[in-house]
C-alpha cells in the first residue's frame, strides 16, 4: 500500500465535508497551551544535489561495515545480503511506513507475513511463530511474561548470565513494575550455564537459555529441559544469531515452550544496531498466549485461499485492559526481509552458510591462538568465541581500527568484569582467509 | 439468518437451572453445581473458538473470574455463580469448543464445582427474575 501525502485540494474538500473554515478550526478542540506558537525552526530546504552532499557528509563521518573488516558479533552480525533482497523489498508495495493489515487491498503483504511465519517455525522447530516483534530482547522479555503469568506462586524468571547483556536489561525494565523477580543463572569455568546452579533454584515459573549463548558456545538444551520439566516451569530458549540454526538441533527438538531470537542475520543491515527483528515462537500449547500478531490462511466467500489477520481477540485493541501485551504491531518490513532471504538462500543455503561461518570462526581461532591468543573456554561453538589476549592487545586494538579499518574483536571486561582481558571475537562468511591471516599478523604478539 | 441475534422469546431459558447477571447458569446436582453460559450469552457470542478453563482444585470465592470464552467476535471472561472449589471440567470442550453454542445446558456445561456455602446458590435468580433483568 502506497503512502500518498495530501494535497491542499485534498484538505480542501475533506474540510468542507466536515464543515470547518481551516485546519486551525478543525483541532480548535486541542487547548491552547498545548499547541506551539512559533513556527518550527527548520532551515531553508535545500536542492536535492545540495541536501545528497549534506547526507553524505553526515554519513562519512560514521565507521561502517562496509569499508571495515569485522570481526564482532555480540548480537550484530556482518553476512552478505543477496542483491534480490534489497531489490524486492524496497518496492513501494512493501516499503511503507504503513504495514498493511487489511485482507480487501493487502493480500500480497498478508501472505509474505504468513509465509515468514511458516519459515520462521520450520528453521525453530516449533509450531507457531508470530508475525514478528522489534528485536530478541523485546521477544524474549514478552515470552518471559508468558511464563511468570502462568507461573501462580513460582514468581521467578531464571535468567541465564549468558543471555545478550542488553536482552537481560530488556527483561528487568519488563518485569520489575509487575512484581516478578528476575534471578540470573551463573556459569561455569566451560563457559556454559551452570545446570547445577539452576537445579537449586526454587520458585522458577520459567528457564531462559540462550544458544548459541553471548560467548558463542553452545548449550546443552537437553539439559535445561529435564530441569525445567522437574519444576513444572517453561523452558524458554533465545538465540542472536538465527544462522547457527542452518546446523544446529532446532530449540523444539529439545522441547522448547517459547522460542525468543533475533533474525538480523536474515537479510537484515546491522544500520547501527537497529532495527532488528524479533523472532517468537512457541508450542500450540501457548498460541493464545503469544503476543502481537498473527496471519492465518483461510477461504473467502468462494472458497478461495486468502490471508487475514487471526486471534486478533487476543489483542489490545479488542480485549483492552485484559490484553496480556500491548504489542499490537509487527516489524512489516523486516519480517518481510528475512522470509525473502529465507526463501532465497534455501533450506541447503542456508546449512552451506552457517557451515562457512563455524568453519571461518574455527580458522580464526586457530591462527589467533598462533598469534599469542589463548582459548578462554573448550568447548563446541558456532562463528563466536571468546580468547584470553596477550598484554597490549588492547593499546593495537585501538590503532587496528584507527589505522587499519579493522574491528579485533569486543573487550568483555564491561560487561564481565572478571574476564579483564578477554575479547569476543566472530568470523562470518563475510571474512576471506587474508582477513583472518592479516589480523592474526597483525596481532602476533 | 446467520450472524443474527435471536429474539428474547427464541431463546432457551430452562426452568430447573439458576441464572447471573453475567449471564452465567449454575444446576445443583448433587452436592456439586455446574455451571455454563446461558443461551443468551452464546448467543451474543457467536461462534465460540476457544474455552479457556481453570485447573482441578482451584479455589474461587462468588463472582471471581474463572476463564474464557472466545468467539470470532471477542473474548469474554466468565465469572463464577459461588464460591467453591472447581472438582470437574468439561475437557470436551479443548476439542469441540462448539458444544457450547450447541447446547450450553447439556454437553456445553464448563466446571462442577463443590460450594463452600449452600445458601449462595440459593441466592442466585430462577428463571422469571432472569427474563425481568434480561427485559430491562
Amino acid at each position: 500500500m502506497r503512502y500518498l501525502p495530501h494535497t491542499q485540494d485534498d484538505i480542501d474538500s475533506m474540510l468542507k465535508v466536515t464543515g470547518h473554515g481551516s485546519l486551525d478550526d478543525l483541532f480548535n478542540c486541542i487547548p491552547d497551551d498545548l499547541k506551539t506558537k512559533q513556527g518550527i525552526d527548520i532551515p531553508e530546504s535545500l536542492s536535492e544535489w545540495e541536501l545528497n552532499a549534506h547526507m553524505e557528509a553526515l554519513a562519512s563521518q560514521n565507521i561502517a561495515c562496509k569499508t571495515y573488516t569485522c570481526f564482532i558479533g555480540a548480537g550484530s552480525y556482518d553476512h552478505y545480503i543477496p542483491a534480490i533482497i534489497p531489490y524486492l523489498v524496497s518496492r513501494s508495495e512493501f516499503m511503507t511506513a504503513y504495514t498493511p493489515y487489511q485482507p480487501e487491498v493487502s493480500q500480497g503483504t498478508l501472505q509474505g507475513i504468513y509465509e515468514f511465519q511458516s519459515m520462521i517455525t520450520e528453521l525453530l522447530g516449533m509450531d507457531v511463530a508470530t508475525a514478528s516483534h522489534y528485536d530478541c530482547g523485546t521477544a524474549l522479555a514478552e515470552a518471559c511474561l508468558i511464563a511468570l503469568r502462568k507461573g501462580g506462586t513460582n514468581n521467578k524468571i531464571a535468567v541465564s548470565s549468558l543471555v545478550h547483556p542488553s536482552h537481560r536489561q530488556i527483561i528487568q525494565t519488563y518485569i520489575r513494575p509487575s512484581g516478578y523477580e528476575m534471578v540470573e543463572i551463573p556459569y561455569t569455568k566451560e563457559g556454559l550455564t551452570d545446570v547445577a546452579a539452576l537445579e537449586k533454584m526454587e520458585g522458577i515459573a520459567g528457564i531462559a537459555v540462550q544458544s548459541p549463548n553471548f560467548f558463542g558456545n553452545i548449550e546443552n538444551l537437553k539439559a535445561f529441559k529435564t530441569i525445567s520439566d522437574a519444576k513444572n516451569s517453561l523452558f524458554i530458549v533465545s538465540f542472536t544469531e538465527a544462522l547457527a540454526y542452518g546446523l544446529l538441533k532446532n530449540p523444539g527438538s529439545f522441547g522448547a515452550d517459547l522460542v525468543a531470537g533475533e533474525g538480523q542475520s536474515l537479510g537484515i543491515a546491522k544500520s547501527f544496531g537497529g532495527p532488528g527483528l524479533g523472532l517468537l515462537a512457541g508450542t500450540r500449547t501457548q498460541m493464545r498466549n503469544l503476543p502481537g500478531r498473527f496471519i492465518g490462511k483461510t477461504k473467502d466467500a468462494n472458497g478461495v485461499d486468502g490471508f487475514v489477520l487471526t486471534l486478533a481477540t487476543r489483542e489490545q485493541h479488542i480485549r483492552r485492559e485484559k490484553a496480556s501485551s500491548n504489542i499490537c504491531s509487527n516489524n512489516g518490513l523486516n519480517a518481510m526481509t528475512a522470509a525473502m532471504y529465507l526463501a532465497t538462500v534455501g533450506k541447503t543455503g542456508i546449512k552451506e552458510i552457517a557451515q562457512q561461518n563455524h568453519d571461518k570462526a574455527a580458522y580464526l581461532k586457530k591462527c589467533l591462538s598462533a598469534s599469542g591468543f589463548e582459548p578462554a573456554f573448550d568447548t563446541p561453538f558456532f562463528n563466536e568465541f571468546v580468547m584470553k589476549a596477550a598484554k597490549g592487545f588492547e593499546e593495537k586494538r585501538k590503532t587496528l581500527v584507527r589505522n587499519n579499518c579493522i574491528f579485533a574483536g569486543m573487550d568483555l571486561e564491561p560487561f564481565y568484569p572478571e574476564l579483564k582481558g578477554n575479547y569476543l571475537f566472530c568470523a562470518t562468511e563475510t571474512v576471506s582467509k587474508e582477513d583472518m591471516d592479516h589480523l592474526a599478523k597483525e596481532v602476533k604478539s | 439468518m446467520e450472524g443474527m441475534m435471536k429474539d428474547l422469546k427464541d431463546l432457551n431459558f430452562p426452568d430447573d437451572v439458576k441464572y447471573t447477571k453475567d449471564h452465567e447458569w449454575a444446576k445443583k446436582e448433587g452436592d456439586l453445581i455446574t455451571i455454563g453460559i446461558d443461551d443468551y450469552a452464546q448467543d451474543q457470542l457467536g461462534e465460540i473458538v476457544f474455552v479457556e478453563l481453570p485447573e482441578i482444585g482451584t479455589g474461587f470465592s462468588k463472582g471471581d473470574e474463572f476463564g474464557s470464552v472466545e468467539s470470532v467476535k471477542a473474548v469474554s471472561e466468565i465469572y463464577i455463580p459461588v464460591s467453591g472449589e472447581v472438582v470437574e471440567i468439561n475437557s470436551s470442550l479443548e476439542d469441540a469448543p462448539e458444544l457450547v453454542n450447541q447446547s450450553c445446558y447439556t454437553d456445553g456445561w464448563l466446571i462442577r464445582v463443590k460450594p463452600a456455602q449452600a445458601s449462595e446458590f440459593d441466592g442466585l435468580m430462577d428463571k422469571p427474575a432472569y427474563l425481568d433483568m434480561l427485559k430491562g
